[in-house]
């Protein structure tokens, strides 16, 4: 199935985690904010929260920037 | 007087530094680091974004800036919304460890100017949700009064436009806010050089933020002393009171003795 990250189609394994986005991304879950669908997840749901069909995840993380 | 223990208090939280700095605009993140380090600054203010999934060769800036040394302050920059500013300052609590945010709504893209009813309206919200915000504001005098009055622990009204390196455009307006409000001042943006630091000082703020200054320096490891000294400087002329000015000299020397 497939589901949007960062604005990306990326195919992915049926009911595949939050968690397991993350890991195959190489990504650390401490260091980042995951929107599902513009709802923001706390970070202890990442384990439990499955990804379905067509959905919208973004992952953000602190990047240098003062002010703009 | 002492320093070390001259220290800034917001919302019972401890500040080592008087001088906040940006992030953004350096070379590399070895470069940042050791800017920061040489500016001393322990108050780092970082941009939340999307993580770049399709190269993850690229560091991620919080291997450089630990979150135990240093306190991230992440801004709501680039937001022009009430809207946008809300949810980037919802991912950056969630993305981090702290209820802080710098928050800035900003009015348009050619001055930067914060959208100061937006801001106000932006930052009661947050507050409701249990944020600690600093909100990034004008030099209106008015407007720092309503954000205290709304919640915020402190304001950050701006020297001159970002990135402009102008230093202070209204100083009595500026010293007009340190009058009317009763909570830490931290002068934001527009500071060009060291002494446009150490007056911000004097004039009585109680920190200072800046990036642009620093990294867009010849030389950034150099201009981030030099703020250093210049905040300590100003904030010591501050509590030790200057002369008052006048027109005509007084003489140091005495009269008696001479021949």
């Amino acid at each position: 199935m497939f589901i949007q990250v960062n604005g990306e189609s990326r195919g992915i394994g049926e009911g595949q985690t939050v968690a397991a986005l993350l890991h195959e991304l190489d990504i650390r879950a401490d260091r980042v904010a995951v929107e599902l669908n513009l709802e923001i997840l706390d970070r202890k749901d990442f384990e439990t929260r499955s990804l379905r069909e067509g959905d919208r995840v973004e992952i953000l993380s602190f990047i240098g920037g003062g002010a703009e | 007087m002492d320093t070390i223990n001259d220290r800034l208090v917001i919302a019972g939280r401890e500040f080592k530094s008087r001088l906040w700095v940006g992030t953004g605009k350096y070379k590399d993140f070895v470069e940042t680091k050791k800017a920061i380090d040489a500016s001393g600054a322990d108050v780092v203010t970082v941009a939340v974004r999307r993580v770049n999934i399709t190269d993850r060769s690229k560091d991620n800036l919080l291997d450089y800036l630990d979150p135990k040394k240093y306190i991230i302050l992440p801004n709501t920059a680039g937001c022009y919304t009430v809207e946008d500013a809300v949810r980037y300052a919802r991912l950056a609590r969630a993305a981090g460890v702290s209820d802080l945010v710098k928050l800035e709504v900003l009015g348009d893209e050619k001055t930067l100017f914060p959208d100061t009813a937006g801001l106000i309206e932006a930052a009661k919200i947050l507050i409701k949700e249990g944020f600690i915000v600093l909100p990034y504001t004008n030099d209106d005098p008015i407007v720092a009064k309503k954000l205290v009055d709304i919640g915020c622990p402190a304001v950050m009204p701006l020297a001159a436009p970002i990135g402009s390196g102008l230093g202070i455009r209204n100083p009595y307006n500026l010293k007009i806010i340190m009058e009317t409000v009763k909570v830490p001042i931290i002068v934001d943006a527009g500071v060009g050089t060291a002494s446009d630091a150490a007056l911000a000082m004097e004039y009585g703020a109680d920190a200072v933020l800046m990036n642009t200054a620093i990294a867009g320096a010849q030389d950034p490891l150099a201009m981030a002393e030099a703020m250093k000294y210049a905040v300590w400087a100003g904030r010591l002329a501050y509590r030790a009171g200057r002369i008052p000015r006048k027109l005509y000299a007084t003489a140091s020397s005495p009269i008696e003795g001479m021949l």
